[in-house]
């Protein structure tokens, strides 16, 4: 059984690992920073649909750096002592939890990045961050048991990608949609409500699926 | 000849949907004319796969629970033949829809969703050959195709939401030329049915195939 004490336990060892080897945080905000100048330059500033498409594919790419690297780093005689401490369960929810706040991080910085440079075409700025903050945690927590997976084939992120992409659709192609209604694309009544009940019961199906698959990826 | 009486069966459903499938009376429905006969090989296509790819799901599942390598084997075939009949499928939906849509892609919910079910299983199989070691391989391919399924099946009820569809039942576009699955002609419902069986049974037939020539080829380890 999961027990919460081992849980903040682990989610407080992930925390101060970020804060004490802050390379990885640093390169994660650089890689943030430099991808939005980057396409400041491209682009200039674009249009609302094309702001919103690039807005959460650039989410898309830094949730696989960031989340990617939260079971890369721990090396096979690290994982043994987790392993002899805690059960799968506290183990995931933990980095569960921590990739969650890790991407929550992240994306309300590159929201404020975006707006600084590729300008704010988004009519309703609460609606959109609320939205952002969902879209935030929808991936990340897809993209934790991908880790997972990824951490165990090959450690390669590029593989991650692969893996990951083609399962993301679903939940990035509803967060594109529902974001429009930041951009003052008026929707049939209870529809965008349905679709972010949608996007919140496919979150729980995702956490559900992490719970029950990731001790067999875990033992070795 | 006891164990082999469902591929005579599926031999025989597919002698008649080939032969009725291009003799019996069909409606005029839009623009469709004769070109609704692909009803009976395009759409099995769909049952079809996703039928296999539910086995596979189910092989990689009881892989986990016994730790039989077999049952990976079978899951592993299952995806392969998915990926086989989802390729027809995109294949012969693609050449119907040039005739009655105008293009071959027209970024249709179903087309989207199949080239995704396409991506995924493709993945799967990428990831199965990025690990050398069996046990692991087959553990860790099995967790991603238990949870590719469970994101595929929510996708195909995500998507025609969110993207207008030219496809039956599809809201949206007026005068949508294709028909409606409750509206489907008795004639033709006599034809359409068998010709699902028939395919998904050939499916399974060519996997069984599959899973032999694997088992022969791999028996080195399975036992071991």
């Amino acid at each position: 059984m999961p027990s919460t004490q081992k849980i903040i336990a682990l989610f407080k060892k992930d925390l101060l690992l970020e804060i004490r080897q802050q390379y990885t945080f640093y390169g994660i905000l650089l890689y943030i920073a430099s991808t939005i100048f980057v396409l400041f330059l491209a682009m200039g500033q674009p249009e609302a649909t094309a702001w919103n498409g690039l807005f959460w594919m650039n989410l898309l790419f830094i949730c696989i750096n960031a989340v990617a690297k939260s079971f890369l780093q721990d090396s096979r005689g690290r994982m043994l002592y987790y392993y002899s401490i805690a059960g799968a369960l506290d183990f995931i929810l933990a980095k569960l939890l921590y990739n969650v706040l890790l991407m929550l991080v992240m994306s309300l910085l590159s929201i404020l990045l975006f707006s600084f440079f590729l300008g704010s075409p988004f009519a309703d700025t609460i609606n959109f961050l609320g939205i952002t903050i969902l879209g935030g945690i929808s991936i990340s927590l897809v993209f934790t048991l991908l880790a997972a997976i990824a951490a165990k084939a090959s450690q390669n992120a590029a593989l991650m990608a692969i893996l990951g992409f083609p399962l993301i659709i679903p939940q990035l192609l509803l967060l594109i949609k529902i974001s429009k209604s930041a951009f003052g694309e008026i929707f049939r009544d209870g529809a965008l409500i349905q679709m972010v009940l949608l996007l919140g019961a496919l979150d729980l199906m995702v956490v559900i699926l992490s719970l029950i698959l990731f001790p067999f990826l875990w033992k070795d | 000849m006891q164990r082999s009486w469902w591929k005579i069966l599926a031999v025989l459903l597919l002698l008649y949907t080939f032969t009725a499938g291009f003799l019996v009376q069909v409606p005029v429905i839009g623009n469709l004319y004769q070109t609704i006969r692909n009803l009976f090989f395009h759409v099995p296509m769909w049952f079809g796969q996703m039928i296999l790819l539910l086995v596979s799901m189910i092989f990689s599942i009881r892989y986990l629970r016994s730790g039989n390598l077999v049952d990976d084997i079978k899951a592993r075939e299952f995806a392969r033949t998915g990926i086989i009949f989802g390729i027809l499928g995109l294949v012969t939906g693609a050449i119907w829809a040039t005739y009655t849509w105008g293009e071959p892609w027209s970024n249709d919910p179903k087309q989207i969703a199949v080239a995704i079910a396409l991506l995924i299983y493709l993945a799967y199989f990428v990831l199965r050959n990025s690990m050398p070691d069996i046990d692991k391989r087959a553990r860790v391919s099995s967790v991603y195709n238990i949870f590719g399924y469970f994101i595929y099946v929510p996708l195909i009820m995500v998507l025609p939401r969110l993207v207008q569809s030219l496809h039956p039942g599809g809201e949206g576009v007026e005068g949508n030329p294709a028909l409606g699955g409750q509206d489907l002609d008795p004639a033709m419902r006599m034809v359409f049915w068998p010709a699902v069986f028939g395919w998904t049974l050939l499916g399974v037939w060519m996997t069984t195939l599959l899973i032999r020539i694997s088992k022969l080829k791999e028996k080195n380890w399975i036992h071991a």
